[in-house]
């Protein structure tokens, strides 16, 4: 069974169709790269798989989108829920105003958890899975905002994967960082893969082509190949997809 | 640069004229000038405060040895009473003899307290003047009761109206706070955008209704509605004014409010709710922070102006000068009595002078709660950066 399962999703905002029947399923414990130039609909896809687009009014969607073979847009979805389930690293860093603990407890807390001891053990595990802890063990009463941008959006990873969510959904998460940051955040997807399914939109090529296992080539708001990376780099069968990927355009 | 200039010397001078005038009440005596109050020369009462001048007249002192003195009752004396002791004739056709016989009675009446006019003090004065002190700041600000134009002695003392002015601005963001907050977190993270863009410059048109609108508003509707509810024999209470004012300074509040939460990054409110917060949870852990310190300068101005308010509250709050107890009684605020008395007050004269001096106690609350506004923005903005 696929982990996320998409049925010709159109989407649009206002009169702007921004999605044109999407259809396309991940396996579980897959990274999925979702490629294609500015605007051509990937976030935009990223964000309908936990419901993040039901913030902006004046949006609608059609087709289905399933995760563990539930609809996720049937009436009686829960959407806190989903999102506990289907964790989201965002662009640019950004941790609450609060210190680095209180951080990644914040999920936990709104999530109904209050025995002390579980809080921590959970903060502690998480940090250490995102390979934090060493540089924050003695500023854990600290302000996230003394952590550098990379630190931040490790911490942000580590805020996402406190709530043990069954996939990651990440929108360019290295895009404001620096190659080093970038590097070890790569690193890290890589080792999740083993335990979550992770969606990553992603503008760097070379990103796509070293953590993920498939990728998918948006343009315009269609889906227009997707397949294992390994071939989607090296033979496209789609010339739109080889133009992109030898940098003729995007 | 020039007309922030202007400004500046503007404000100064008038901050400065008001203190000038509002001081002069310190430098008077709180007796009429030109008349004088007397005592028998046996009389060894030698201090009496203003306070007992007062409660001597109105007869709840009646011995003088309640104030230290001989076991003897007081005798008062106006001099208009002096038709009681002698008859027309015995004064004289032109009263020439007025000073000779109120010199006569109180050398023959120990017990005497008498308050009369200074041309009528005859010139082998044989009693003894009493000696009245200046009003001191500290008896200013303490006294308990406010009858500015009293006879013999006015009774300067402000504390009912400044406890009658914190206790209505007190009520009133109390009642506020709580209803701005949620129209602001409605407006700002629930409602539609059309929902908004049509409640917004209906809330702040709230803000440019006349406040003597208000007034009528709260006499019409609100001081009944009051009586009714609590059974009062008087429905213009403290708690009316309150509410009056609080229907005043929600608009301030909201707006300010409304702004800070919609200034929250969307980045915060989206992960937050990518981790599965709901959207109250979100409003309270991430929102309210957030805005913090703009809800606290949208209350703070709200007190602002519900203390500097005058005609709306002067309408509705019954205006006694007493210290209140509870907001289900009359009060008299600072800015109501200057209003009020301000018109019948002598130009230049101890109550005109003494209604300067509320001016100046206003200037100095509302001064603080500025600060205190500047010091929570300030704080704050360093604090996100």
């Amino acid at each position: 069974m696929h982990k996320i399962e998409s049925k010709n999703v159109n989407f649009n905002y206002g009169e702007f169709q921004a999605l044109h029947d999407i259809s396309m399923s991940m396996k579980e414990n897959t990274v999925t790269a979702l490629i294609g130039p500015s605007g051509c609909g990937k976030s935009t896809y990223l964000r309908l798989l936990n419901r993040m687009n039901d913030l902006i009014d004046n949006t609608h969607m059609t087709g289905s989108i399933l995760i563990d073979g539930v609809d996720i847009y049937e009436r009686q979805t829960n959407v806190d829920d989903l999102r506990k389930n289907v964790g989201m690293v965002f662009q640019k860093p950004n941790p609450f105003p609060k210190t680095i603990y209180e951080n990644v407890a914040y999920g936990l807390r709104v999530n109904g958890i209050t025995d002390k001891n579980e809080i921590e053990e959970r903060v502690v595990t998480s940090i250490e899975q995102v390979a934090l802890w060493d540089e924050v063990k003695d500023k854990l009463k600290k302000s996230a905002f003394e952590l550098s941008g990379g630190q931040q959006q490790r911490l942000c990873i580590a805020r996402a994967l406190a709530i043990q969510p069954s996939v990651l959904l990440m929108d360019e998460p290295t895009s404001a960082l620096d190659p080093i940051s970038t590097a070890k955040v790569e690193e890290l997807i890589y080792e999740l893969k083993n335990k979550y399914t992770i969606v990553i939109v992603t503008h760097n090529m070379q990103q796509a082509g070293r953590v993920s296992d498939n990728t998918a080539f948006f343009y315009m708001g269609k889906l227009i190949e997707y397949d294992k990376t390994k071939t989607i780099f090296t033979k496209p069968t789609i010339k739109q997809t080889e133009d992109y990927i030898t940098g003729r355009f995007g | 640069m020039l007309s922030s200039a202007a400004t500046s010397i503007t404000v100064i001078l008038i901050v400065f004229f008001l203190f000038i005038e509002g001081a002069g009440v310190f430098t008077k005596k709180p007796i009429d000038d030109g008349f004088l109050l007397a005592v028998s020369v046996d009389n060894q009462v030698k201090k009496i405060k203003p306070s007992e001048i007062k409660d001597i007249y109105d007869q709840k002192i009646t011995n003088w040895k309640q104030l230290g003195g001989k076991d003897l009752p007081i005798v008062l004396f106006r001099a208009g009473d002096i038709t009681d002791y002698y008859t027309e004739e015995e004064l004289g056709k032109n009263f020439e003899f007025f000073p000779d016989k109120i010199n006569e009675l109180i050398a023959k009446t120990p017990g005497i307290i008498a308050f009369f006019s200074d041309k009528y003090k005859a010139k082998d004065f044989k009693g003894r003047e009493l000696d009245i002190d200046k009003i001191k700041v500290s008896e200013f600000l303490s006294g308990e009761e406010w009858f500015p134009t009293a006879q013999p002695i006015a009774q300067m003392g402000v504390k009912p109206l400044i406890y009658g002015t914190l206790w209505v601005s007190l009520g009133a963001i109390l009642l506020a706070l709580p209803i701005g907050l949620a129209a602001a977190i409605y407006l700002s993270e629930i409602a539609k955008k059309r929902t908004r863009s049509l409640l917004k410059p209906l809330i702040e048109l709230l803000a440019a209704i006349p406040s003597v609108v208000y007034g009528f508003f709260g006499l019409v509707i609100i001081v009944p509605l009051i009586q009714s509810t609590f059974d009062l024999p008087v429905g213009e209470t403290g708690l009316a004014g309150s509410v009056v004012l609080a229907i005043m300074a929600l608009p301030t509040i909201i707006t300010i409010s409304e702004d800070a939460m919609r200034n929250t990054p969307r980045a915060m409110k989206e992960a937050s709710l990518a981790l599965g917060a709901s959207k109250w949870q979100t409003i309270y852990k991430i929102v309210i922070p957030y805005s913090a310190s703009g809800i606290t300068a949208g209350a703070i101005l709200g007190i602002g102006r519900a203390i500097g308010e005058t005609m709306a509250v002067l309408m509705v709050t019954g205006n006694a000068a007493v210290i209140p107890h509870t907001l289900l009684e009359p009060v008299r605020t600072i800015p109501a009595t200057i209003a009020a008395e301000l018109g019948e007050a002598p130009n230049g004269g101890l109550h005109y002078e003494a209604l300067f001096a509320l001016g100046c106690i206003l200037f100095i609350i509302t001064f603080g709660i500025n600060m205190l506004v500047e010091l929570v923005t300030n704080r704050n903005s360093h604090k996100k950066h």
